[in-house]
C-alpha cells in the first residue's frame, strides 16, 4: 500500500490537444479517492496514466516514494479493475485470479491460498473451476476484484467497474465495493461518471473538467459547498437551480422575490478570505454598487410555507409563484415553478450544460425544481405558497463561475 | 485565442510530450509495416510481376512451337482475338454460365438462409451438409454430375445431356449452382442475421404478412449483404474452367474465357495470344467489380469490415 | 444480507437468458414449423445426393457401373483396391497432401502477421493492403499461368512442388489474411493491457493471453486454405506434367484420358470418395469454425 502523488501532471497529444491539465493531487495511503465528471473530461486518461497505460506528457507520478513516469504497468504494482472486466476467456476463474501471481512468481501452495482466500471474500466458491463466460455480470465484476486482491498490490484501480450492471446489482456491487476496500485499507482510486456511486464510497472526490480538477473534497464538502457552478451543477440529483440575481449590499433580488442574505451568508461574502480564495477581483465591488450573480438553490432547500414551522421562516424567503407540473414520488415531491427572467444568464448556463453533458436540463427551460415534502397539499396549475432557506444560498460570479458565497461547512 | 494556443506548445521548451506520443505512434507504424511486408511483398511478387510480364509477352508474337518467329507485334493479338468468332462465342458461353447459374444461386440460397435461419431443429445438421459441396474439388463435382448424366454410367437413362448444346449448359450450371450455393447461402445467412429481430416483430404488428416481411423489410434491410455475395459470386463464375474442362472440354460451344486462354497457353503453347486472351479476361473482372461497386453503390465498407 | 445478494442475482441471471428464449421461440415458430422441416431435410438430399451416387458408383464392379441403380447390387471394394496399388492416384494423393499442407503453413504464418498488424496496430496502407489482397483473390489464375508457365520451364520451377507452391500464394495469401484479419479482430485486446497490469511483459502478455485466444481462428484460416489449394485444377494442369507434382485433382482429369480400354469410372469414382471423406469429416467436425471463417469480414453491421 502506497500514497499516490500527482504533480503538474499533464497529457498532450500530438495533435497539441491535452486531455489532462497540470493536475496536482495527492492520494494518501490507504485513501479512497474518484475522480468524477462527465465523458471526455480526463479522469480515465488519468487513471490510464497512474497505471501507466498511457504516457505521461509532463509532470511527476509518485507512487509511494518512487517516481514512476517511466515504468512499465508490470513494475508498478497496482491493480486494475477494467470497466470490461477484461476476464482472460479461455482460463477459469482460479486461473485468472492465479494469473498476476504465476506472472510474479508465487510459489504454487501459497498462489493456492491467495486463491481460496480471495474466492471466500467474494463467495466465489462454487465458480472457482468456471470460465467467465459461464458467468453472471455480478460474478465476473467480483472475479475481476478478486484478481486484484489476490495480488496485495499498492493500489486499487477501477474504471468504470459498475456500468456495465443492472441497477439492482450496481447498489449491491458498490456496497460490495467499499465492504472490500474497507477490509483490505489499500488505497483505491476509482473512475466514474456516476455522482451517486462517487458520493457514497468516496473518502474524497476530485471533480474533474476538460481535464482540469475542478475541486477535490469529501463528499459532503462538494455538496455543501460547491467552489464553482460546474461542480455546483454536477453534485446532486436534481441538480441545482440557477437563477440570475441582483445584488445590492446583503439584499438579493430574484425573479420571483426579494431577500435579506442572512447573516451567516452576509459575512462570508464580505470575507477578504473569500475573496482572495476564489481570485475574483470583482468581489470586493459588494458592498457599494449593486452587481450581478448567479444564485444557486438545490431543489430540497425549497418547501410548502404551510409546513415550515414558525422560527425558520424568518431564516428564509417566502413568496408566491405558479406551479406548473408536479411529480409525486410518495416519499417526496419535485414542484415545477416557471419563472422569467432567467434569460439573463442563460448564455453561461447553456454553457455549462454543454460541459456537464446535459441537454437543456440548465438553462433555456426557465422553471425552478423544487423538492418538497410528499405531504404537500400543493396543486398542479395553482398558485402556492411557497418558502426557501436562504441560509443555503449558493452565489456565484457570472463571468468566472467562482464560488462567492459558500454556506457554511456542516 | 487559436494564436496562444497553436503557440503554446512551441513557446514552451519542446518537452518530451508530444514527442513521447508521436514515438510510440511511429513505432507502432514501423511494427505494422515489418509485420504486413512479407504477405504485401510475396502478393505482388506472385500477381504483379506474372501479370505485368503477360501484358509485356501479348504484345509479341510469341509461339514456343516456333521461337524463330517471335517479334513484336503491338496490339495485332488482341486486334486478332475481338475480331474472331470464337472469342465472342466464348465470352457469350462465359456471361451466360455466369448470369443464370448466379441467378439461380441468389434464389435457391436464399431459400436456404432462410430456412438455416429459422430451423431450430437439426440446426447443426443444416450448417454442417451444406458446406459439403462447399468442401467438394470442383474436379471431382463435376465428374459426379457427369457420371449422373452419362447413359454409361449415369441414373436418369438415356437422355445424355452431355451430347448437345442446351443439355451441356444446363449440366455445367446444375453443377456449378450445386457447388457454390452453399457459400453464397452462408454469406445471406450472415446477412440475415444483421436484420434485427425487433423489425421483424414491428412488421408483424403492423399486420404484415410473412411474404410482406420477407419483400419489405427483410430483403432491403440485407441489400448490403446480397450485393457483396452476388459480386463474390459474379467474379468467381466468370473464371469457370475446371468444371467445363471436366464435363464438356469445350465442346458444343461451351468453351469459357478461361478454357479458351488455356488451350491457348498450355495446349498450344502460343504465349503471346494467350496471354492477350489472359489480359482481356482481368480486364473484365475489373469491369465487372467496378459495374458493381460503382453501379450498384455496393457498400465495399460492409466488405473491407472497418475503415 | 449475503444469501439476499447472491439469491437476487441468481434470479437477475436465471431470467434473462430465460426471457431470451421465449423471445426467440415465438418468433421462430411462425406457425409453420413444418416448411422449416421440411427445407431442412431438402437442403441436407440437396448437399449428400450427389455424393451417395458417387459413392455408389465407387462401390459398383466394372460390370455393374452401367446398371443405373443407386444402390449396388454387389458392393466390391476392387476400385480402392486397384487404385491405391496403380501408383496412379497415390502419388498424386501424396502431392495433393504435402504442396496443400506446405502452402496452408507459410500462407498462414505470413498471413498471420500481416492481420495482426491490421487488426492491432495502426500503420499507414493497411486499407491499401486489404483492398488489394482483395482484388488479387478476385483475379483469374488464367491471367498468370502463361508467365509462370514460362518462367517456371527457365528455372525449373515447372513440374515441381514449389512450382506450385508458389502460385498458391495467390490465392491462400488473400484468403488467410482476410479470414485471419476478421478473427484477430474480435479478440479484445484490452486484455493485453489487463495482463501488462497484472504484470506481464509485453511477450508474457503475447503468448499467455492474445495468443491461446488467436488460436482457434489460425487454425479455421488454415482449414480454409487448406480446402482452397485442395481444390486447385487450373494450376495444377498447367504447371505440371508428370506424378512428380501432379496433384488429384489433375491426375483424376487425365485418368479418364489415358485408360481408354477399360471403364476408368468406378476407379476415378474411388478416388473422389477418397479425397472427400477426409473433408467432410473435417467439416463435421468443425462446421461452427468455419462457417464463421468463410463469413467473417465478408459481411458486417
Amino acid at each position: 500500500m502506497a500514497a499516490i502523488t500527482m504533480r503538474g501532471i499533464t497529457k498532450r497529444y500530438a495533435d497539441g490537444t491535452e486531455a489532462v491539465k497540470s493536475v496536482d493531487l495527492d492520494i494518501a495511503d490507504g485513501e479512497f479517492v474518484i475522480l468524477v465528471g462527465p465523458s471526455g473530461c480526463g479522469k480515465s486518461t488519468l487513471l490510464r496514466m497512474i497505471v501507466g497505460l498511457e504516457d505521461i506528457s509532463d509532470g511527476e507520478m509518485r507512487i509511494g516514494d518512487d517516481v514512476v513516469n517511466d515504468r512499465a504497468p508490470k513494475d508498478r504494482d497496482l491493480a486494475m479493475v477494467f470497466q470490461n472486466y477484461a476476464l482472460y476467456p479461455h482460463l477459469t476463474v482460479r486461473e485468472n485470479m492465479a494469473f498476476p501471481l504465476r506472472l510474479a512468481k508465487v510459489p504454487e501452495d501459497e498462489i493456492t491460498r491467495r486463491v481460496e482466500e480471495a474466492a471466500q471474500v467474494l463467495e466465489l466458491q462454487e465458480h472457482l473451476d468456471r470460465k467467465p463466460a459461464n458467468l453472471s455480470g455480478g460474478q465476473r465484476q467480483r472475479v475481476a476484484m478478486g484478481r486484484a486482491i489476490v495480488r496485495d498490490p499498492k493500489a486499487f484501480l477501477f474504471d468504470e467497474p459498475l456500468s456495465n450492471l443492472d441497477a439492482n446489482l450496481r447498489v449491491q456491487m458498490r456496497t460490495e465495493i467499499a465492504r472490500i476496500q474497507k477490509k483490505y485499507g489499500t488505497t483505491t482510486v476509482y473512475v466514474t461518471h456516476d455522482q451517486t456511486e462517487a458520493m457514497t464510497l468516496a473518502d474524497r472526490v476530485a471533480v474533474l473538467r476538460k481535464g482540469i480538477v475542478m475541486q477535490v473534497d469529501s463528499p459532503r464538502n462538494l455538496y455543501n459547498s460547491p467552489a464553482n457552478l460546474f461542480v455546483a451543477g454536477f453534485i446532486g440529483s436534481p441538480s441545482m437551480n440557477l437563477v440570475p440575481g441582483e445584488l445590492t449590499g446583503t439584499n438579493l433580488t430574484l425573479p420571483f422575490g426579494k431577500v435579506d442574505l442572512p447573516d451567516e451568508v452576509a459575512q462570508r461574502l464580505t470575507s477578504p478570505q473569500v475573496a482572495d480564495g476564489e481570485g475574483s477581483s470583482t468581489t470586493t465591488a459588494t458592498k457599494t454598487g449593486t452587481r450581478q450573480v448567479i444564485v444557486g438553490i438545490r431543489p430540497e432547500h425549497f418547501e410548502d410555507l404551510a409546513l415550515v414551522n414558525e422560527q425558520d421562516r424568518g431564516s428564509g424567503m417566502v413568496f408566491r409563484n405558479r406551479i406548473d407540473n408536479i411529480e409525486w414520488l410518495g416519499s417526496e415531491l419535485y414542484a415545477y415553478l416557471p419563472y422569467s427572467g432567467g434569460e439573463a444568464i442563460a448564455q453561461q448556463l447553456g454553457q455549462l450544460a454543454g460541459d456537464l453533458d446535459m441537454e437543456q436540463t440548465i438553462g433555456e427551460e426557465h422553471q425552478l425544481v423544487a423538492r418538497l415534502d410528499a405531504s404537500s397539499q400543493v396543486k398542479e396549475g395553482a398558485e402556492a405558497d411557497l418558502w426557501l432557506d436562504a441560509r443555503k444560498i449558493h452565489l456565484f460570479d457570472p463571468e468566472s463561475g467562482a464560488a462567492l458565497a459558500r454556506p457554511p461547512i456542516s | 485565442m487559436t494564436a496562444t494556443t497553436t503557440q503554446a506548445p512551441a513557446d514552451k521548451k519542446p518537452s518530451g510530450g508530444p514527442r513521447k506520443t508521436t514515438d510510440r505512434a511511429q513505432a507502432e507504424r514501423r511494427l505494422g509495416i515489418k509485420l504486413a511486408a512479407p504477405a504485401a511483398i510475396i502478393m505482388l511478387l506472385v500477381t504483379a510481376y506474372p501479370i505485368l510480364y503477360a501484358v509485356y509477352l501479348s504484345l509479341f508474337r510469341y509461339d514456343l512451337r516456333v521461337p524463330e518467329e517471335n517479334a513484336f507485334v503491338g496490339l495485332d493479338n488482341y486486334i486478332l482475338i475481338l475480331s474472331s468468332g470464337i472469342w465472342w462465342q466464348s465470352v457469350f458461353a462465359t456471361a451466360l454460365i455466369t448470369v443464370v447459374s448466379v441467378a439461380i444461386e441468389l434464389v435457391i440460397g436464399l431459400a436456404f438462409a432462410l430456412v438455416m435461419h429459422r430451423a431450430v431443429f437439426g440446426r447443426r445438421t443444416v450448417r454442417t451438409s451444406i458446406l459439403i459441396p462447399y468442401g467438394i474439388i470442383t474436379v471431382i463435382a463435376a465428374f459426379a454430375f457427369r457420371f449422373a448424366v452419362q447413359p454409361d454410367t449415369g441414373f436418369i437413362g438415356d437422355l445424355n445431356p452431355l451430347g448437345g448444346p442446351v443439355g451441356s449448359f444446363a449440366t455445367i450450371i446444375l453443377t456449378e449452382v450445386w457447388k457454390t450455393t452453399p457459400f453464397m447461402s452462408l454469406l445471406l445467412l450472415a446477412g440475415l442475421a444483421t436484420v434485427p429481430e425487433e423489425l421483424q416483430e414491428a412488421a408483424k404488428v403492423d399486420g404484415a404478412t410473412a411474404w410482406q416481411r420477407l419483400w419489405k423489410i427483410t430483403l432491403p434491410n440485407m441489400k448490403g449483404a446480397i450485393l457483396v455475395a452476388l459480386l463474390f459470386r459474379a467474379l468467381d463464375a466468370f473464371r469457370i474452367f475446371d468444371t467445363v474442362y471436366v464435363q464438356t472440354a469445350g465442346q458444343f460451344n461451351t468453351q469459357t474465357i478461361s478454357g479458351l486462354g488455356y488451350n491457348a497457353l498450355i495446349t498450344r503453347v502460343n504465349l503471346g495470344l494467350g496471354s492477350a486472351i489472359s489480359i482481356l479476361l482481368f480486364l473484365m473482372i475489373i469491369a465487372i467489380a467496378f459495374l458493381f461497386v460503382k453501379g450498384f453503390k455496393t457498400n465495399l465498407g460492409a466488405v473491407k469490415g472497418d475503415r | 444480507m449475503t444469501a439476499l445478494t447472491l439469491g437476487a442475482e441468481k434470479v437477475g441471471a436465471g431470467t434473462t437468458p430465460a426471457r431470451g428464449r421465449t423471445t426467440k421461440g415465438a418468433s421462430r415458430q411462425p406457425g409453420s414449423g413444418a416448411i422449416w422441416k421440411i427445407g431442412t431435410a431438402v437442403i441436407v438430399a440437396y448437399a449428400l445426393f450427389p455424393v451417395l451416387w458417387i459413392a455408389s458408383l465407387s462401390l459398383k464392379s466394372t460390370a455393374d457401373v452401367g446398371d443405373r441403380k443407386l444402390i449396388p447390387v454387389s458392393p466390391t471394394l476392387e476400385n480402392y483396391r486397384g487404385i491405391f496399388t496403380s501408383g496412379e492416384f497415390v502419388r498424386p494423393l501424396i502431392n495433393s497432401i504435402g504442396i496443400s499442407l506446405i502452402t496452408t503453413l507459410i500462407a498462414v504464418i505470413i498471413a498471420a502477421f500481416a492481420a495482426y498488424a491490421i487488426a492491432r496496430l495502426d500503420f499507414p496502407g493497411k486499407g491499401l493492403l486489404l483492398s488489394g489482397a482483395l482484388a488479387i483473390a478476385m483475379f483469374p489464375p488464367v491471367s498468370i499461368i502463361g508467365p509462370l508457365f514460362n518462367i517456371w520451364r527457365d528455372v525449373g520451377l515447372y513440374n515441381t512442388w514449389p512450382g506450385l507452391i508458389l502460385p498458391y500464394m495467390t490465392f491462400a495469401l488473400p484468403l488467410a489474411i482476410w479470414t485471419l484479419a476478421a478473427f484477430f479482430r474480435e479478440i479484445p485486446f484490452d486484455l493485453e493491457q489487463a495482463a501488462q497490469v497484472d504484470g506481464a511483459t509485453p511477450y508474457q502478455a503475447f503468448r499467455k493471453v492474445i495468443l491461446p485466444l488467436a488460436l482457434p481462428g489460425v487454425f479455421t484460416s488454415a482449414i480454409i486454405v487448406f480446402i482452397f489449394c485442395w481444390n486447385d485444377f487450373l494450376f495444377a494442369i498447367s504447371l505440371t506434367s508428370t506424378d512428380a507434382a501432379r496433384t488429384v485433382p489433375a491426375a483424376t482429369a487425365f485418368f479418364t484420358a489415358s485408360s481408354n480400354f477399360i471403364n476408368p469410372t468406378g476407379q476415378i469414382a474411388a478416388a473422389a470418395i477418397v479425397v472427400t471423406v477426409p473433408i467432410i469429416l473435417m467439416v463435421l467436425v468443425f462446421q461452427r469454425r468455419i462457417v464463421a471463417g468463410l463469413t467473417a469480414g465478408a459481411v458486417k453491421g
